[in-house]
């Protein structure tokens, strides 16, 4: 068998980083080694691929809670009296209007519309928000945003190696965080929305975010304090069926809710528009931003390809970079596939060229020489129920 | 990870378990763990001839597609039916009910089973992954 001697990637991400570089350790490092998992090199990091099967870890998260290690995503802070201002003109969205305590989906674009990376940007505070990045583009968002926010009143600080980040999330999640959360209502912390408070003993800003689907929380907190958070939420999550989840169920959980991947659904050669998020640019807010220009012409324009989400007729996987086919002529091309644990079928999200999908024309993707049915699906594949 | 003394190995990942001239063949708990869950599996038909060396089928799992090479030269005479409905036996008993074909193969001048002189030992293997990382 070939191809395992190396670590299987995970989809689009794997090794972004060209540096040959050892790739750095999260400091639940030893955590996962006693736990046995496989660990795959991922942007620059060390993190655990899976713990056992990926299904089961997906599974529980749907059904019950998971425990994830996202110490390896970029924290970027910008404080200041102009700090507000200084995002929104450095991000499409509209941050200055954010209210202390909420969170918000963004992104970063290029003066030509591409997106540099997808964001969630917190305000702790009326003169501090900290900004989350992918991983792969900690650096390039950290200098972007650095970089724009020259003239503002503002500081931008690359707080990676201070944050750790462990989220929880599922069903079960509030209930086995609250009563480790001492002082803080879970209650009232809304979907998008975060508060300080503590976690086992340990001081952390608690969001209720994730990527997921799921109901959950991320848990923001020092470095040094991450074992012992870690510790505590698998002790109080035992009874309610919380398991230790990996970046494969972590994939496979946002491509069932239809959430975008930088790498595969986003890049530098698509707009905000193509991947059907245009909502997030917004135009009506105060002075210039980065890419306006361009985003409007795209805006006026109409996305040039369009976001799908497809059910294949097999059990084989549609992979990222297959393509996909029209009557037989190729369309457009996969970004993401998985099997589906939820729905028990592969799923996979692909940009299709306009008018793919029209006069009731027969979808396929070629699966290494092999063209297999597939069946236009409305995104997301999976929604919770509220 | 787990390497039984009681077969032998390829370097691409295979276990290789060898009763008169019939070998059963499967994937190694390393690739195994190293794939994931299993989800589709290509597997050569049975009256199938094979070439040590060449590839015969492939392992999808969540994560990756990976070809399946045969160890041996021979005819592949049965074909493990239960990974068809159910290909997560690979993952979790790779060594047992995850084995995936078995080949007639040859006998040598000396009427002992014609195998691949680059076969691995159960030690040589572990040798093998741990330098692997």
């Amino acid at each position: 068998m070939s191809g395992a001697a190396g670590i299987p990637s995970v989809n689009g991400g794997e090794d972004v980083k060209s540096s040959a570089e050892r790739p750095r350790q999260t400091p639940l490092h030893a955590v996962h080694e006693r736990l046995g998992a496989t660990m795959t090199s991922f942007a620059g990091w060390q993190m655990p691929l899976r713990y056992g099967s990926e299904t089961a870890e997906h599974l529980a998260v749907r059904r019950a809670a998971g425990l994830f290690d996202l110490s390896h995503m970029g924290e970027i802070t910008v404080t200041g009296p102009g700090a507000g201002a200084a995002l929104d003109y450095a991000l499409v969205g509209n941050l200055s209007a954010l209210r202390p305590g909420r969170a918000r989906y963004t992104m970063i674009c290029a003066e030509d519309g591409g997106v540099l990376d997808d964001l969630v940007v917190y305000r702790l505070d009326e003169d501090e928000y900290l900004v989350i990045a992918n991983a792969a583009n900690t650096d390039v968002v950290f200098e972007s945003v650095r970089d724009r926010s020259a003239g503002h009143d503002a500081r931008v600080t690359d707080a990676t190696g201070d944050y750790a980040l462990v989220a929880i999330q599922g069903p079960e999640a509030a209930g086995v965080l609250a009563p480790l959360a001492g002082g803080l209502d879970l209650g009232a912390i809304r979907y998008y929305a975060g508060a300080f408070g503590a976690v086992a003993g340990h001081r952390a800003w608690v969001a209720r975010t994730g990527y997921t689907g799921e109901d959950g929380f991320e848990v923001f907190c020092r470095h040094q304090d991450a074992p012992a958070i870690w510790e505590a939420l698998s002790a109080a999550g035992v009874g309610a069926g919380l398991v230790p989840a990996g970046l494969a169920a972590r994939d496979t959980l946002r491509l069932e809710a239809g959430m975008p991947l930088y790498g595969n659904e986003l890049g530098p050669d698509v707009t905000p528009f193509e991947a059907g998020l245009g909502r997030v640019v917004k135009f009506d807010k105060p002075g210039e931003f980065v890419g306006r220009e361009a985003l409007a012409a795209r805006a006026a324009s109409g996305p040039v390809r369009r976001l799908v989400g497809l059910t294949i007729q097999s059990r084989r996987i549609a992979r990222h970079g297959y393509p996909v086919l029209a009557d037989g002529k190729p369309c457009g091309s996969v970004t993401s596939g998985a099997p589906s644990p939820t729905l028990g079928v592969p799923i996979a999200m692909a940009y299709l060229e306009p008018g793919a999908d029209e006069d009731n024309r027969v979808l396929a993707v070629g699966i290494r020489g092999a063209e297999v049915p597939a069946q236009l699906t409305d995104l997301p594949f999976y929604g919770r129920r509220h | 990870m787990s390497v039984p003394a009681d077969r032998h190995y390829t370097p691409e990942h295979e276990w290789v378990s060898i009763d008169g001239t019939t070998v059963s063949v499967g994937i190694t708990d390393y690739a195994a763990q190293q794939l994931g869950d299993v989800v589709y599996l290509s597997l050569p038909t049975a009256g199938a001839s094979v070439t040590a060396g060449e590839p015969c089928g492939e392992v999808e799992s969540v994560k990756s597609v990976s070809d399946l090479y045969s160890p041996v030269d021979g005819e592949v005479i049965e074909v493990n039916a239960e990974l068809e409905g159910d290909p997560s036996l690979v993952y979790a008993e790779p060594y047992a009910a995850g084995w995936m074909f078995r080949v007639r193969v040859a006998q040598d001048g000396s009427g002992a089973p014609a195998l691949p002189p680059d076969l691995l030992s159960a030690a040589e293997y572990e040798e093998l992954t741990k330098s692997a990382g």
